[in-house]
């Protein structure tokens, strides 16, 4: 395979961009949750943020994503608003799905993002059927499958691949690989030495990338994309990551390697690109400064419009159940 | 039952009742995800203590492959095991729904009796955690629509000891479903081994003004707002399930043949849920003596949704149950 072109300097600072709105707005959401005004289950995806937006930065809004609970990076990364993403997180009338769907099942067909599922592997079979649809129709989409490693231990995953296979789908299989299935650790559940072995059953090319290197993950996602948009067919990347916090917003983790744990916060891959693009002189402290700010504003005015905003009539249980209103 | 004063919760009270299933009998074996100690006994730690009792041979955490979880209990319980096997959430049953309807539900009478499963899936669910659609419903209902399954619904502690013990002695799969909801709602202790048949009701409140039917977390606010009523003069008896399937039709039909009148409440959808067959049920046998229709109540016909106000206007409430009892009284 040719190896993919280096981004330039405004793909550089807009990776950076999508990582902080990331950050940010992670530590928001555990903010606001722990003080109680918000209830909702979360799953922070803190130390992943640069797999998605490496990815991202190379789609476009008419491109799709799946992703699942641990999504919200994926999601801010892929263009979901972010007042529309709170408002809906606060089970609000005006969020992305009328409050209707919550964290677990955000979708915006406007940025792309079509599924986030809470059933763990079934990100992948669906996201064929976006893939297959592009490709009937002509499209030049691509659709990218995000889902963690425990997911591939479940039999949709296997179907899935050798589907997109068989049938040259333009679909990018995109593991999160951070070292946890809830509580279980990499080793108690898979078999497979990494995710990506797991490709050459299904005549696709795996790549494991390290999901934390801005530039290698670019690389590594553009390769795949440029493959599926060819028309060549699926590739599985596994992005190695690491969950700074818990499972689920409030786990105590005691199942979690400390050590390990400590070692994976020490190399905080946000900051450490952030220094990056500093010291290479691809961006000013200043003019990070300024993108840092201007997402911190943004923020504060989601959560405003989040909390401000009306819950849903209770009408609203039965609408959308089918396409004509339903007697509850 | 002799309960002593000790109190205790669900999530102890099926902890026990593995550990002394366990002790008593070696075939016992429990799988699951995240079950093990290593990984905290579970996300309730309700398997917390086996493994190191036990060892991890016979509790195993397995990956996230509900299909393999379901498969591997089928088999083992096939050639004489009993695996007590754990769905995390009753949603993702819908994953394994071929390992349960098409194999464990028939491998007895498919293979004229050679073959049985007597295995055990445990599992949770409920709303009213702002969970969404994906992981709060009750599917009760579809697995009572399935010849072979046996479908257990505790309301208490104690019970859940108590019918957790016969379901794993069961010689056919059942599924045990608790209700996270009610997980820390205290009860009185169970004595050691003391069993609760499958497919008998207990009757919780005599009454006999209006027969109210539930199971699981119902069971509580059908006996709030009985004990309401009571200051009214209305006496209402309240029956708890215990079972969906099999179902206890005797125990249902001798009390609405005393009362004449009945509401049927469950936290499922009301559409084509269990209380549609057991009002069916209570009309076959008691048409003609019935001074009002029977009541159903149970959650609105949509998705379980995120929004809280939703998900509370979704769910049947205490003033929901009190309104069917009273438009019986009409
Ligand atoms: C089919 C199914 N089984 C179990 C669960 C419960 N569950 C939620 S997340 C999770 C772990 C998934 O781990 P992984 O795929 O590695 O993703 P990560 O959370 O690490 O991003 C489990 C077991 C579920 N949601 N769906």
């Amino acid at each position: 395979m040719k190896e993919h072109d280096q981004p330039d300097r405004l793909v550089l600072v807009e990776m950076y961009r999508k990582m902080s709105l990331i950050k940010q707005n992670d530590e928001r959401f555990r903010s606001v949750v722990k003080s109680g005004r918000l209830v909702m289950p979360y799953y922070s995806p803190r130390g992943q943020e640069v797999i998605p937006s490496a990815v991202s930065v190379q789609l476009t809004n008419d491109d799709y994503i799946c992703t699942i609970y641990r999504g919200i990076h994926d999601m801010l990364a892929k263009g979901v608003p972010t007042k529309l993403l709170w408002a809906e997180l606060a089970g609000r009338a005006t969020g992305t799905c009328k409050g209707k769907g919550g964290p677990m099942h955000i979708t915006h067909p406007a940025s792309g993002v079509m599924v986030t599922t809470g059933v763990v592997g079934s990100s992948m079979p669906i996201a064929n059927g976006l893939a297959l649809a592009a490709q009937i129709r002509g499209e030049k989409r691509v659709t990218i499958a995000y889902f963690g490693d425990g997911a591939s231990n479940i039999g949709a995953f296997h179907e899935a691949l050798n589907m997109a296979s068989v049938w040259k789908l333009p679909v990018i299989f995109v593991c999160q690989n951070n070292g946890y299935a809830e509580h279980t650790k990499y080793e108690y559940g898979t078999s497979a030495v990494s995710i990506a072995a797991r490709a050459p059953g299904y005549s696709m090319p795996g790549v494991t990338v390290d999901g934390n290197d801005p530039v290698a993950m670019y690389k590594a996602a553009g390769t795949a994309i440029a493959r599926a948009r060819a028309g060549e067919g699926p590739t599985l990347l596994e992005a190695k990551t690491f969950r700074f916090q818990g499972h689920v917003f409030g786990d105590v983790d005691a199942y979690m390697d400390p050590a390990e744990k400590a070692a994976a916060i020490a190399k905080d891959p946000v900051p450490a690109y952030r220094a990056w693009l500093i010291s290479n002189e691809h961006a000013s402290e200043a003019e990070i400064d300024m993108i840092e700010k201007a997402i911190k504003q943004e923020i504060d005015e989601a959560v405003e419009f989040a909390m401000a905003s009306p819950f849903p009539d209770v009408a609203e249980l039965r609408r959308d159940v089918y396409a004509q209103e339903v007697e509850a | 039952m002799n309960a002593k004063l000790e109190m205790l919760n669900t999530i102890q009270a099926v902890n026990m009742a593995l550990d002394y299933a366990m002790g008593n009998d070696p075939n016992v074996i429990v799988l699951g995800e995240d079950v093990a100690d290593r990984e905290e006994g579970g996300v309730m730690g309700v398997t917390k203590g086996l493994s190191t009792k036990y060892g991890v041979s016979r509790v195993r955490s397995t990956p996230i492959s509900e299909q393999a979880i379901i498969g591997a209990a089928i088999g083992a319980a096939i050639v004489g095991m009993r695996p007590v096997a754990e769905i995390m959430l009753m949603n993702f049953t819908t994953v394994a729904m071929d390992m349960i309807v098409n194999h464990a539900a028939k491998l007895r009478f498919m293979s004229g009796g050679q073959t049985h499963v007597p295995m055990v899936i445990r599992t949770m669910t409920g709303a009213g955690f702002s969970a969404g659609g994906q992981h709060s419903d009750f599917l009760e209902a579809w697995f009572a629509h399935t010849a072979g399954l046996k479908v257990v619904v505790p309301s208490s502690p104690a019970e859940a000891y108590g019918l957790m013990l016969s379901c794993i002695e069961d010689d056919d799969p059942c599924i045990f479903i608790e209700n996270i909801a009610s997980y820390w709602i205290p009860g009185p202790m169970p004595e050691k081994g003391v069993r609760i048949p499958l497919g008998k009701a207990n009757v919780v409140r005599k009454g006999a003004d209006v027969t109210v039917i539930g199971y699981s977390r119902q069971v509580h606010d059908i006996a709030a707002v009985a004990e309401k009523l009571a200051a009214e003069n209305i006496a209402v008896e309240v029956i708890d399930l215990r079972t969906i399937s099999p179902l206890d039709t005797e125990t249902i039909l001798n009390s609405v043949a005393k009362t004449r009148r009945a509401v049927i409440v469950h936290e499922a959808v009301k559409n084509f849920g269990v209380g549609a067959e057991i009002s069916a049920r209570i009309n076959e046998g008691l048409f003609g003596q019935l001074l009002a229709p029977v009541g159903r109540v149970g959650s609105a016909f949509c998705p379980v949704p995120f929004s809280k106000p939703l998900e509370t206007a979704f769910m049947p409430s205490q003033s929901d149950i009190e309104a069917a009892i009273r438009a019986t009284l009409k």
